[in-house]
């Protein structure tokens, strides 16, 4: 297969990928911000101890955890189609994706959150502030250079499940490297979204570290 | 304006309970620079949290500026609007600042301003000012990585001062400071006692603090308090454990041709020159063993040793006198009735130059 022919297809399949990707990447964190703050808020003396929701959210982002990314996308099927229609395309596999990465995501961000010191959390309870002010205008931006890190994770392992996600259900350079480098056993092609691949996720890993590194920056300057 | 009636608290765990509070009877005057000391694990940072409610009280009631605190916590765990409005008029400094790394100075003062829901320009003008106050102006766009552990706390004291407190709760608020640093934050501190009427309640475990800003102490020793008074009146009781500690006087004890007094000013005498006043009255002369002086509040306290010639017996009429010019007189080892004494054997040379650690330290060893 000559380099004009792969083009569309390799250029299809990083578009399909990054759709795949950025959607599921919203819906992870719009769904596994909250629940990341809620475990710890809910914790053994936390702000809002409340163990049953503690233990509940714990067990399902346990389960979530510890299920193959393979497995919950075949269970989830049936919610695939009843939420988008059918379960094949890349809109298709977004529903699994984002299911996949909230957990995920919630755990790191549980443990970005601990990380803010209490002195701060009690800092601004001194000063009349109520669990929304402590979670909005303390513990989410101290946190935040570990929240965008654990985004860059979180992306990147999306990336992955796309990739895989993509083969099973179609679209994405997962479905291009299975269908045409390996069943029609197109080298090349293989090849090139091998190195498709590595290029999202280098730029990937390279943007999330320069915004840690802009957020950390006046944090970490020495003392004037 | 901060009460507190019988205030204990109990932390349980598994296994065991430990009790951190065990009765505190707080009376904080309003005006006043209240300072508690104690070892660690005394209790004294479970009383200033319990203050503002940080923590629960297990029993006892919370009062600050005549409003009861614990009935506005109830029962709930939850700190109710009530007592967030409450805690916003009391402003609260820390031994290690908890600034918010992530906002400049200026960020940090507006934070208590914007939970108070003053709008972006009321907050400006409020937090500038306010640094104004500690002397920080030009610091307002750094951030806090950037100042010194100084330069930290005076954005922490501007911050609590955003809610225009009449009580100010600092823990420790100096403890992380080195000796030159402190001094000026608490210079700071009693200024802003002075100039906006501030009541202070702070707590410590280094006596130099309350020798150098405090109105009253308590000393507290686990989970109580053994002493509690002005400055004055502790030094006026004999055998106080926290007048010794605050003015240590040493050098030597009577024998059969001296006689050693301990001389205790409590404010107001101290400018007068009593010693040479004595001297010439009675004809003697009179040696200073040792002094420790200092002014407290505005007025000179402190205590000096000093040793009259020839027994106690010869000099009944001038330590008349010096009682008669309204200081408090103890002879040390002196042949002076018991009675009179109580307080004299506390006061040995031993007892006084030992360091504070030490002798509670190994109190805390053996239990």
């Amino acid at each position: 297969m000559s380099w004009a022919e792969m083009q569309p297809l390799l250029w299809q399949g990083v578009i399909d990928t990054v759709y795949m990707v950025a959607w599921s990447t919203l819906v992870a964190v719009l769904v596994g911000l909250p629940i990341g703050v809620l475990l710890v808020l809910t914790e053994r003396g936390g702000l809002l101890r409340n163990a049953v929701v503690n233990k509940v959210l714990g067990a399902i982002v346990n389960v979530g955890r510890s299920l193959p990314f393979i497995i919950l996308m075949i269970a989830l099927i049936p919610v695939t189609r009843a939420l988008v229609g059918t379960f094949i395309g890349p809109s298709a596999a977004i529903v699994p994706l984002a299911i996949g990465a909230i957990p995920f995501f919630a755990r790191l961000v549980e443990t970005a959150v601990r990380e803010v010191d209490g002195g701060l959390v009690e800092a601004v309870q001194s000063m009349g502030g109520g669990a929304p002010t402590i979670v909005f205008k303390a513990l989410l931006p101290q946190s935040l250079p570990s929240l965008v890190a654990g985004l860059t994770t979180t992306v990147i392992v999306l990336i992955s499940y796309s990739a895989m996600a993509g083969a099973i259900s179609g679209g994405g350079l997962g479905a291009v490297a299975l269908q045409y480098g390996y069943q029609r056993f197109e080298t090349g092609v293989m090849l090139a979204t091998v190195a498709a691949l590595i290029v999202i996720v280098t730029l990937v890993q390279l943007l999330g570290d320069a915004v840690v590194r802009f957020l950390t920056r006046r944090e970490r300057s020495s003392a004037a | 304006m901060i009460t507190t009636k019988d205030l204990t608290k109990v932390y349980r765990t598994r296994d065991r309970e430990i009790t951190a509070l065990d009765g505190v009877d707080l009376h904080v005057n309003e005006g006043e620079v209240f300072g508690v000391v104690g070892q660690s694990g005394a209790g004294k940072s479970s009383l200033i949290r319990c203050v503002n409610l940080l923590e629960r009280p297990t029993s006892g009631t919370v009062t600050v500026d005549g409003e009861d605190l614990t009935a506005l916590a109830g029962k709930r765990s939850r700190a109710g609007r009530e007592l967030r409005a409450a805690r916003s008029r009391i402003g609260m400094v820390f031994q290690h600042f908890n600034l918010l790394s992530s906002r400049t100075v200026r960020g940090n003062v507006e934070l208590p301003l914007e939970i108070l829901g003053y709008s972006g320009q009321q907050r400006r003008s409020k937090a500038l000012e306010l640094l104004d106050l500690v002397g920080l102006s030009e610091k307002a766009r750094a951030y806090p990585a950037q100042l010194s552990g100084g330069q930290k706390q005076r954005v922490g004291i501007a911050r609590a001062l955003a809610g225009d407190p009449k009580v100010l709760l600092s823990d420790e608020a100096t403890s992380a400071l080195d000796p030159e640093t402190t001094r000026s934050v608490l210079q700071l501190l009693r200024d802003l006692n002075r100039k906006l009427g501030l009541t202070v309640l702070l707590i410590t475990h280094e006596m130099d603090v309350v020798k150098s800003v405090c109105d009253s102490a308590a000393l507290m020793k686990n989970g109580r308090f053994t002493e509690s008074g002005t400055v004055s009146e502790l030094l006026a009781t004999p055998g106080s454990e926290l007048a010794g500690e605050l003015f240590p006087v040493g050098g030597g004890s009577s024998g059969d041709d001296r006689t050693v007094v301990d001389v205790t000013f409590h404010g107001g005498t101290a400018t007068e020159p009593v010693v040479s006043k004595l001297s010439r009255t009675y004809n003697i002369d009179v040696s200073i063993l040792g002094a420790a002086m200092d002014t407290v509040g505005g007025k000179q306290v402190g205590r000096m040793r000093i040793a009259l010639p020839g027994g106690f017996d010869d000099n009944v009429v001038p330590i008349g006198y010096l009682r008669e010019q309204g200081l408090t007189v103890t002879v040390v080892d002196g042949p002076e009735p018991a009675s009179v004494l109580s307080g004299a054997s506390v006061q040995g040379p031993d007892a006084e130059e030992r360091p504070a650690t030490g002798a509670e330290s190994s109190e805390e060893g053996r239990r």
